[in-house]
């Protein structure tokens, strides 16, 4: 893989240019550029309100910056076409709705949406897909059911299945660990490791638990206060000082036993005593 | 396949009811009779009723019902709200206290004429309605709260233009509770075409509606354009509420029920849901007019009470199942 520092010289594919973001009058973040590497498993990670997804639905052109521009391949995303920026670049958002006794073939299967048109409809292609966005993300035996009676952690892979299908070479995927117990966000970081390492996508998500991002990601990206404060690979970025910086919060780093990756060991602001942890 | 399959069944169901339709009424007329006068016109006083009469009225109903079968699962679908209907949301009591005020204050008594007034009525308040229930934020409660409300107020407004204007009272009095009894070859060469622009338009955003019920970041990252879909929406289901309500007044309930039915058969697929209501709605609305005119017989019960009376306990049914609020 190339160093991501190298992005300076040659164009990505996805970047931020001097872009100012907000939500009415309330500005979340001015003058930030951002280059997301390409084939990279990029995490942006950062405390609440640090403006982590907003950057993220400014890149997928869910909100248009009031400044600056977010270019794909070179063009201002918000004057390409609809279909064509959805053929390039996906995106996984943060609270997805599943339509009332749908089942999960027709649900990953409306994920072909940008590559139909009115005289191109449902075809083998689509078809072979749609099977293999599922075979892909170990739903193709629940090909039949409703996704309503299907598990929090099943249903977050039939919607990684969906944006699949859309068989973009870019997936933006917002928290998709949110709302999982600690086995099933393993599981969809897996799965999300696999596709970026098998299929050669370059994924961005933002996520909340900041060793999870230090584990499957190839390149960091840590934000405080609508600022970038560093970006890199993981074992550069996270160190005691930098979580100090942008969570306030004093810890140790120490290697994650199991992969080797740096692992956040917080302080806490009173070392309890372990009789009382005991008692709660 | 078995969608397809399901098409064909509830299309045998409709021709089943058109003959029904075209068979029975107030007057009982001998099948042979019927068919004499479908085929042949003596100028005989049962073939003019079957051809000026019955058919007429028959055809009006198949093009009123699928107009508000296809406007209530666009409704549905664009508001995510499970009790949006013409009906309930106000869009029909607009459209009529629009002709209302157009027939009694303006003398305006011809469909043409009026119609344009069904539509700006029709599109008032749809938009009245929206603005009331909070735009973005508006839940499927305060939707048919703001919906409600606006229709006491309109009809309020529609009996008493009514009881001040005695005259008009008489052409209004059918049309403002929903009857099919008006229809001559006038009326529906004249209200085919608006009903035929609103199902094209109504089927062609059915892909857009689909990528659209999960969620408006979904469909915009999946490539739908929001705001276009929205407005083909809005006058499509303008367009059919309007003309059906200019036809033959309010009628309610026919938009609620049958996409429910639809859906628990097709699933949530659009492209399913809209052919089906198209099919399935003119069934309702021809199977309730035949009951008006046999349970009072010699006289009519008007088709607007028929499905009023068949609607509001599906309606209660509706409102009080626990997932309501989920489409």
């Amino acid at each position: 893989m190339t160093s991501s520092t190298s992005g300076s010289t040659t164009m990505q594919r996805l970047t931020a240019e001097a872009v100012t973001l907000g939500y009415d009058q309330r500005i979340i973040a001015e003058n930030l550029s951002v280059e997301i590497p390409d084939n990279s498993f990029t995490v942006i990670v950062g405390p609440n309100a640090c403006g982590k997804s907003t950057l993220l639905r400014a890149l997928s052109r869910m909100l248009k910056p009031s400044k600056g521009r977010v270019l794909l391949d070179g063009q201002a995303i918000g004057s390409m076409p609809a279909k064509k920026v959805a053929k390039t670049l996906g995106l996984l958002p943060q609270s997805s709705i599943a339509p009332d006794g749908i089942t999960v073939a027709d649900l990953v299967a409306r994920g072909r949406y940008p590559h139909q048109g009115l005289l191109r409809q449902w075809s083998p292609e689509d078809e072979r897909v749609v099977g293999e966005s599922m075979a892909s993300t170990g739903v193709a035996e629940l090909a039949d059911r409703y996704v309503d009676e299907l598990s929090g952690g099943q249903r977050q892979r039939v919607w990684i299945a969906m944006a699949l299908a859309q068989q973009t070479p870019l997936l933006l995927l917002d928290e998709p660990t949110t709302y999982l117990d600690i086995q099933h966000q393993i599981d969809v970081l897996d799965l999300c490791a696999d596709l970026h390492e098998t299929q050669g996508r370059t994924l961005v998500a933002v996520l909340h638990d900041l060793n999870h991002a230090a584990r499957y990601a190839d390149h960091l990206i840590a934000m405080r206060a609508g600022k970038i404060v560093a970006e890199g690979a993981p074992q550069d970025v996270v160190t005691a000082d930098l979580v100090e910086g942008v969570f306030g919060m004093k810890c140790q780093v120490i290697d994650d036993p199991e992969t080797g990756t740096p692992l956040v060991v917080p302080a806490g602001r009173k070392a309890r005593a372990r009789t009382a942890t005991a008692v709660s | 396949m078995f969608r397809a399959a399901g098409l064909l069944a509830s299309t045998a169901l409709l021709v089943l009811v058109v003959v029904a339709s075209i068979a029975i009424g107030a007057k009982q007329v001998p099948v042979g009779d019927v068919w004499h006068g479908l085929m042949h016109s003596s100028g005989a006083g049962t073939d003019v009723l079957i051809r000026e009469v019955r058919v007429p009225r028959t055809v009006l109903g198949l093009l009123v019902g699928a107009a508000l079968g296809v406007a209530g699962a666009v409704m549905q679908a664009l508001t995510r709200n499970p009790i949006a209907e013409p009906g309930i949301l106000g869009v029909n009591a607009g459209a009529a206290a629009a002709v209302v005020s157009a027939m009694s204050f303006l003398g305006i008594s011809s469909f043409t004429g009026y119609v344009w007034f069904a539509f700006i009525g029709a599109a008032v308040v749809s938009a009245l309605v929206y603005a009331l229930s909070g735009g973005r934020g508006a839940t499927p409660v305060r939707l048919a709260l703001a919906g409600t409300a606006l229709t006491a107020a309109l009809y309020g407004y529609v009996n008493a233009v009514q009881l001040l204007n005695s005259a008009a009272l008489d052409q209004m009095r059918f049309w403002t509770v929903g009857s099919l009894a008006s229809a001559d070859e006038d009326v529906i060469s004249q209200v085919w075409p608006f009903v035929a622009v609103g199902l094209v338009l109504a089927l062609l955003i059915a892909r857009p509606l689909n990528a659209m019920a999960m969620g408006d970041d979904t469909a915009r990252a999946l490539g739908a354009h929001l705001t276009r879909t929205r407005v083909l929406a809005m006058v499509a289901v303008t367009l059919l509420c309007g003309a059906a309500t200019a036809a033959c007044g309010p009628i309610v309930f026919i938009g609620l029920m049958v996409p429910h039915v639809v859906r628990a058969i097709t699933g949530p697929d659009m492209r399913w849901v809209l052919p089906y209501a198209a099919v399935l709605s003119p069934v309702l609305l021809l199977g309730a007019d035949v009951v008006g005119r046999v349970i009072t017989r010699p006289a009519e019960l008007q088709v607007g009470i028929v499905t009023a009376l068949i609607g509001g306990p599906v309606f209660i049914f509706l409102v009080r199942r626990r997932r309501m609020a989920q489409l």
